[in-house]
């Protein structure tokens, strides 16, 4: 058993690299610019891994079935549910959320349900894109 | 105290909190002569996260989520404990189909923890090529986990009075292939771990647990097993649906025929309980009733239920470093009265003592790592007053006692 490696060695020296390259080969210098650039079709972006099924990505809230019953706040874990008294609807700040889908279970009428989204990094947790009402 | 007549006096030396060679904050003080460890003193606390009183605000089914945080890589045991604390106390009925889904999940979290321990064992000793190659046969451990939970570590899969979610038939055939996988990888990997020159050199006969001290220092889990102690929650006590199945209380004795306790008999230990555990989740695809996951599907309803209880409950589980207690008290209130946890990993912190004694400098990080210590688990009592943050010493402590003694008897 003295090379016992040397089987995985040239195995590997013939693979190609594991590592998915997201967004790009090479990193941006500005990413930006670079996201700015493939909206316009002028780079082209390699896709991330695909998630598995039955994946807790961004939460989807149908604000008409939603009956203001409450009950999501009571059972959300990051307080991230605030309430919204006049409408009776619900306001979902992602910045806190753990992504547990513990209020898509209790929700009566199922108005809420998660998403593949997971690219949701910003740098204001108030950003538009980190709240579901 | 008598004057010393020699010159030649130990000297000591400080580990941590943060060191390169402990991934996670814990402070050494040793006492050295020469190269040889003469005594060593552990310092606790550093990582403390108030995870206890976060919960005297959520109730049962909010504080599984934080149960889930307390350890990265124990997040099944830590709700699982939690659950079957809640449930002691409720008396709720598991249905059957659960009770094995909940095996399943744990022994995978179990494979996948031993299989990342040995991979920083490894690391440890300075053999990376076996961080690596280990490592890949966890990711592969770690993916089987997505496909079933939807997430790879923090898994929110647990759920008071049964689980979340089920396996389907159209999943078998992809966890019987990664079962494969992991068995046909488990022989490569035995061959090195157990056959390698350079790991039987670093680690037969150094940082040795006597089974007396195991069962003195009152050592949990995998560490006094290797020292030839059978405790094991699974078979002592049986729970979910251990009692089923086809367990024993494997030691490094069932390998190589006798128990040394040293590091070498710690990483046979865990080898044998990755296959055990691969067997285990074999025998629950095969005898798994069909049914309901849950006794209550009404979150609501079981909220409610949990909000007329009254009385405590203990929940025990064999954790992969060992036995994980919960302990609840629930008063009829949304939080409950209180909840305490006693990770495995302060269990076998003494321990370290007895090992680390007489050995040298160069194999503290290898004797540190063999009982897979888990630091932010275990960090549970810390002292803040005004805004100053403090240690009690021992005269302290009595003191404090004394004065309540008598300002209790006026």
């Amino acid at each position: 058993m003295k090379f016992s490696m040397l089987p995985s060695v040239f195995v590997q020296m013939f693979k190609k690299p594991w590592t998915n390259k997201f967004p790009a080969k090479y990193a941006p210098a500005n990413t930006t610019k670079f996201l700015a650039d493939v909206g316009e079709g002028k780079a082209k972006l390699i896709p991330p891994i695909e998630v598995p099924p039955n994946f807790r990505g961004k939460i989807q809230y149908n604000k008409d079935k939603c009956i203001g019953c409450q009950l999501c706040i009571k059972v959300c874990p990051c307080e991230a549910i605030e309430f919204k008294p006049k409408e009776k609807k619900i306001k979902i700040y992602l910045a806190r959320c753990c992504f547990c889908s513990q209020c898509n279970d209790i929700c009566p009428v199922k108005c809420l349900s998660m998403s593949d989204e997971f690219l949701l990094a910003d740098v204001d947790p108030y950003a538009k894109d980190l709240i579901v009402e | 105290m008598k004057q010393k007549t020699t010159t030649k006096t130990s000297y000591h030396i400080p580990v941590g909190p943060i060191h390169p060679a402990l991934k996670e904050p814990v402070y050494f003080e040793f006492e050295l002569d020469g190269e040889k460890i003469v005594d060593v003193d552990v310092k606790l606390g550093h990582v403390h996260r108030a995870v206890e009183w976060a919960s005297r605000k959520r109730n049962p089914i909010q504080i599984l989520y934080l149960a889930e945080r307390i350890c990265g890589i124990c997040s099944y045991c830590h709700p699982a404990a939690f659950a079957l604390a809640v449930e002691d106390a409720a008396e709720v009925q598991i249905p059957e189909r659960a009770e094995y889904l909940r095996v399943i999940q744990g022994e995978l979290e179990r494979i996948c923890s031993h299989l990342l321990w040995a991979g920083v064992a490894a690391h440890e000793i300075g053999f990376d090529t076996v961080l690596y190659l280990t490592w890949q046969v966890r990711e592969k451990a770690l993916d089987l986990t997505e496909f079933l939970t939807g997430n790879r570590v923090t898994k929110g899969i647990m759920m008071i009075g049964g689980i979340r979610r089920d396996i389907t038939k159209d999943m078998l055939p992809k966890i019987q292939k990664d079962l494969e996988y992991f068995k046909q990888m488990y022989e490569k990997l035995g061959n090195v771990f157990l056959n390698d020159k350079t790991v039987k050199m670093r680690s037969q006969g150094a940082g040795i647990l006597t089974e007396e001290d195991a069962l003195k220092l009152c050592a949990v889990g995998p560490t006094t097993r290797a020292s030839g102690v059978k405790k094991d929650v699974r078979v002592d006590t049986s729970y979910f649906a251990y009692g089923d199945l086809d367990l024993h209380c494997v030691t490094p004795a069932d390998l190589t025929g006798k128990v040394n306790g040293d590091v070498y008999d710690r990483i046979v230990q865990r080898l044998l309980e990755v296959k055990q555990s691969i067997e285990m989740i074999e025998q629950c695809i095969d005898k798994m009733p069909s049914g309901d996951i849950v006794s209550e599907p009404k979150l609501a309803k079981l909220l409610a239920q949990l909000k007329k209880v009254n009385g405590e409950g203990v929940g025990r589980h064999e954790a992969p470093r060992g036995e994980v207690i919960h302990y609840v008290k629930l008063d009829g209130n949304d939080a409950p009265f209180t909840w305490k946890v006693r990770a495995p990993t302060y269990n076998n912190i003494l321990p370290w003592i007895p090992m680390l004694k007489g050995n040298q400098i160069a194999d503290i990080p290898i004797v540190a790592a063999s009982t897979d210590p888990c630091m932010s688990c275990t960090n549970r009592v810390g002292i803040v007053k005004d805004g100053n943050k403090y240690e009690l010493t021992k005269e302290q402590l009595h003191k404090l006692s004394v004065e309540k003694t008598r300002r209790l008897m006026k």
